[in-house]
């Protein structure tokens, strides 16, 4: 770092951090059990949440000048979220994160997968949905046109990082783009009376990578008793730039959402993603200074609800739901407990099901290091956390790991395959579990496909 | 900054991935727990055992650095803080459990070991370790010692200092020496053990330590009761403790620390009453009850408008973990909370909580009370502004008059926090210039270059106070 960038990143801290909140922070120091990061590296208080907090402090305070180590501590942090709940004094981490990370980004000079995956994903990609169906298509075509298989064979997937290389193993396999196009906006309850009317919240990487446990989760809400629609003109929630101090981005994905929700009259917006759920919650917060969207934020955010906590409160658990016996453990997704404070519910359905043996694994709550593009970006930190992760998970016996976030779901699919285990383990979304357990039950399989044609119509 | 000598010494002694001194690393140990402290070291050291430590210690003594032994740094009297640079050293790996003497009833452990840790693998084995400071899911055993931490079980089991059995120290000259053991009984000359808990690290580095542990109980019954005043629930503490009832736990809190306890916890607390009664017993069954209903009885005579049972172990839980938060919950409400722990006898706490009532008036500062009713100790913390230099000053009048208080009633200026830095210049109103020239004296017998903890507890003689860098 050279001098005038230094100051430029001092000046930004002094203009961006919300110092109340910097404040807020006693010290008391009960976040530390709470933190991936602090245990992994072994109790190093620059990897804490109250660390990190005191160099935010010290850099608006002019006490330490920006430095890579600094840099790297806030870089370090997964975002996780996990001292929110632990703190007493209620200092709202995950804010003070985006704003240090966008303090050091408006002027620090980014690595090159950093460069990378901002520049074109987040720009240029994310943003439009239509490309991301473009992007997914290629990956489709890369899955399905025999390219993956050389690129595997030749060994061109060695010149990427360990964890990427792996990654590209457990992609799932990406739908066509006609099959991502041609789906139904408005949909009517099965089998029940009508109970609320939802707007769900697709996502970008949901609604293409992992189009069927969109599919799936709409399904869910139908047989809960939900009309629901799905807004055409939605955006990616903007939670991967936010977290990676691009909050004009972010911002401007919000105003679109707000949009695109106000269009329709519902009781809630659902999503079915802790990651974009927790970033859609504060939408109030990201546009705060604006005082014409803030309200209109507000009244967003007050309707946004995960799926296990609609399907939940619509008491689907209580209807009969039925697998082949089994042990199934679960992985917090840290936005969906941290930020929606969602935690209970998708354990209570698990346990609802007939022949799920549910087995709590030991830090179910910790993060699994996928976090973002945490799991690109700082790869060795990401891998060290995985292969605790999968330790806890082995240790339950469990056949099934169930997750309620695509990072997660797809980290733990990376670790099962780095630990050798895809044989014997599977990584799921909680609603894909769900729907195979309700239609086993109450689906028979010719009225699987009559639902099918009744939902195109 | 460190010497480059010196530097080289020390990364030859503990290896170069245990020395940090850049200055991300000095700013993360450059505080504790305590409001408006902070001083950056030269480095932050973390030696891996003993012989570490002693030479550490070696290096440090010949060049004159300053040495400030911290744990997780939930110190709460600016203790663990350094004061004029120097090495901040850590105890990450010095945190093993190293052995459970079932048939003596000790635990022996490092100093990096986390409180709750040492209370889990005692009751894994049917076995006791009772002093629970607040932070103890974090704090660490070597700091508990250092400070003489206390905790919700005071009243009837004591403090850290009635666990301790021995200690492995190394002296400030970098010799090792061992005091106490496996005994009940030991008369063999100063009792050395005594001296250094609460030494606040003044004295050299505790790199080992034997516990004494003692049966679990039976079973437990917590309790609220709740008043319309202060004064009715400090008299019910007296009354239990005169009705010859020494229950586990006997916490107070004032309606605000209620109200923002409940704020973090929400867990359905009262936050209708005036004060608040914590209350837990524990032992034989029909001990516990027949105390319990005693209790109830008492505070029902007491005008408390209501006695709630609580019905589940989770339930009684969360009223202790909740009382747990009561100092950082306190911090939702202003930017800074400065906490003190004036304890007075514990047939004083009506008058005390009457002048803390008082005092804050008299100042217009806005104090809460919580604390260890049962023992005398109480938590005034008062609700500030460090940016607000003309109340941060009120506040330090009006702690000197509660101090000023406490002495006046029997009492004493700390009861579990520490002088530290930051009631050191209050020392002399409990301990008396003799007294604190008495301590002057064995600091400088074992410590004579000032390394260990400098700026703790008491000044050298003739030196001016030091000037600390304020945040």
């Amino acid at each position: 770092m050279n001098i005038q960038e230094k100051q430029q990143i001092q000046q930004a801290f002094q203009e961006t951090m919300d110092y109340d909140e910097l404040m807020n922070c006693t010290r008391c120091g009960f976040c530390l059990p709470s933190c991936p990061t602090y245990i992994e590296t072994g109790r190093n208080e620059v990897h804490s949440p109250r660390g990190r907090i005191a160099l935010m402090k010290g850099l608006v305070d002019g006490v330490i000048e920006p430095s890579q180590e600094v840099k790297d501590s806030i870089d370090m942090c997964l975002g996780c979220r996990a001292c929110e709940p632990v703190c007493p004094s209620g200092v709202k981490f995950g804010r003070l994160l985006e704003q240090a990370r966008d303090a050091i980004y408006q002027h620090k000079k980014q690595t090159l997968p950093e460069k990378l995956i901002k520049g074109i994903f987040f720009k240029n990609i994310f943003p439009y949905q239509n490309r991301m169906m473009g992007v997914t298509g290629l990956l489709s075509f890369y899955q399905r046109s025999g390219a993956q298989k050389l690129a595997q064979a030749t060994g061109v997937m060695n010149l990427f990082p360990e964890s990427m290389r792996s990654m590209e193993k457990v992609l799932p396999s990406v739908p066509k783009k006609s099959q991502m196009k041609d789906r139904p906006r408005h949909l009517q309850p099965l089998k029940l009376e009508k109970k609320k009317k939802v707007a769900f919240f697709s996502g970008c990487l949901m609604d293409t990578m992992f189009m069927h446990t969109n599919d799936a989760t709409v399904k869910l809400l139908q047989y809960a008793g939900c009309e629901i629609v799905v807004p055409s003109l939605q955006a990616c929630c903007g939670a991967l730039h936010g977290h990676s101090g691009e909050m004009e981005q972010a911002r401007e994905m919000a105003k679109r959402n707000i949009q695109a929700f106000e269009e329709v009259e519902v009781d809630y917006i659902i999503s079915n993603a802790g990651g974009c759920g927790a970033f859609l919650v504060e939408y109030d917060h990201l546009l705060k200074n604006d005082s014409e969207w803030s309200t209109r934020a507000k009244r967003f955010c007050n309707k946004v609800k995960d799926i296990t906590s609609i399907l939940i409160e619509l008491d689907f658990h209580k209807q009969p739901l039925s697998l082949d016996n089994q042990i199934v453990t679960y992985q917090d997704s840290c936005h969906l407990k941290n930020g929606q404070r969602t935690f209970m519910e998708p354990r209570q359905l698990l346990e609802s099901i007939d022949g799920v043996h549910y087995v709590e694994m030991k830090d179910a709550g910790r993060c699994c290091g996928s976090a973002g593009i945490y799991n690109i970006v700082q790869s060795e930190m990401s891998m060290q956390i995985l292969d605790y992760k999968m330790e806890q998970a082995q240790n339950t016996k469990a056949k099934t790991i169930v997750t309620a976030n695509p990072g997660c779901l797809l980290q733990m699919k990376l670790g099962i395959e780095r630990e050798g285990r895809s044989n014997e383990m599977e990584a799921v979304h909680i609603v894909d579990l769900l729907l195979q357990a309700y239609e086993n039950v109450n689906v028979r399989s010719n009225l699987h496909d009559e639902a099918a044609t009744y939902i195109r119509a | 900054m460190l010497h480059s000598e010196v530097k080289g010494k020390l990364l030859a002694i503990v290896g170069a991935e245990n020395v940090e001194d850049n200055n991300a690393s000095l700013l993360a140990y450059s505080y504790d727990s305590t409001a408006r402290f902070q001083a950056l070291p030269d480095a932050m050291v973390a030696p891996r055992n003993t012989e570490e430590v002693a030479g550490v210690v070696k290096v440090c003594n010949e060049h004159k650095i300053p040495i400030v032994p911290r744990g997780s740094g939930t110190n709460l009297c600016a203790g663990t803080t350094p004061t004029k640079g120097g090495i901040v050293l850590i105890f990450k790996h010095m945190n093993h459990i190293l052995e459970i003497d079932q048939e003596n009833l000790t635990m022996t452990v490092e100093p990096g070991v986390y409180t709750k840790d040492i209370l889990n693998a005692a009751i894994d084995v049917g076995l006791f370790y009772p002093p629970d400071p607040g932070s103890m899911h974090i704090s660490q055993i070597g700091g508990n010692i250092s400070e003489n931490s206390g905790g919700l079980r005071g009243l009837k089991y004591g403090v850290t200092r009635d666990y301790v059995l021995g200690l492995e120290i190394v002296l400030p000259n970098g010799e090792v020496i061992q005091t106490g053991g496996k005994l009940a009984k030991d008369v063999a000359g100063y009792d050395l053990t005594r001296l250094y808990i609460g030494a606040e690290g003044t004295l050299g580095v505790i790199t080992k330590a034997i516990l004494k542990l003692i049966p679990q109980p039976e079973t437990k019954k917590t309790m609220l009761a709740l008043y319309e005043d202060l004064e009715a629930a400090a008299e019910t503490v007296s009354a239990i403790i005169a009705n010859r009832i020494i229950p586990a736990t006997l916490e107070f809190l004032d309606q605000a620390t209620v109200q923002v306890v409940e704020d973090f916890a929400e867990i359905g607390l009262p936050v209708e009453a005036k004060a608040v009664l914590l209350i837990e017993q524990d032992g034989p069954p029909e001990v516990v009850d027949r105390d319990m209903d005693k209790i109830e009885e008492l505070c029902k005579d007491n005008r408390a408008f209501d006695v709630q049972v609580a019905k589940t172990v989770e339930e009684a839980e969360q009223l202790t973990a909740a009382r747990r938060s009561a100092l950082s919950a306190l911090s939702r409400l202003k930017p800074t909370t400065i906490l003190e722990d004036a304890t007075v006898p514990r047939s004083e706490i009506a008058k005390m909580v009457k002048a803390i009532g008082e005092i804050a008036e008299k100042y217009q500062l806005n104090i809460c009370t919580f604390g260890h009713a049962g023992d005398g100790n109480l938590h005034p913390t008062c609700l500030t502004d460090a940016r607000d230099e003309a109340e941060i000053e009120l506040v330090e009048k009006a702690f000197e008059e509660i101090f000023q208080q406490a002495v006046a009633l029997g009492g004493t200026i700390t009861g579990e926090h520490g002088v530290g830095m930051m009631k050191l210049p209050y020392l002399h109103l409990k301990a008396g210039e003799h007294g604190i020239e008495a301590m002057r004296s064995i600091k400088q017998a074992i410590d004579p270059n000032g390394i260990m903890n400098p700026g703790k507890m008491i000044e050298p003689k003739g030196r001016q106070r030091m000037v600390v860098e304020h945040q």
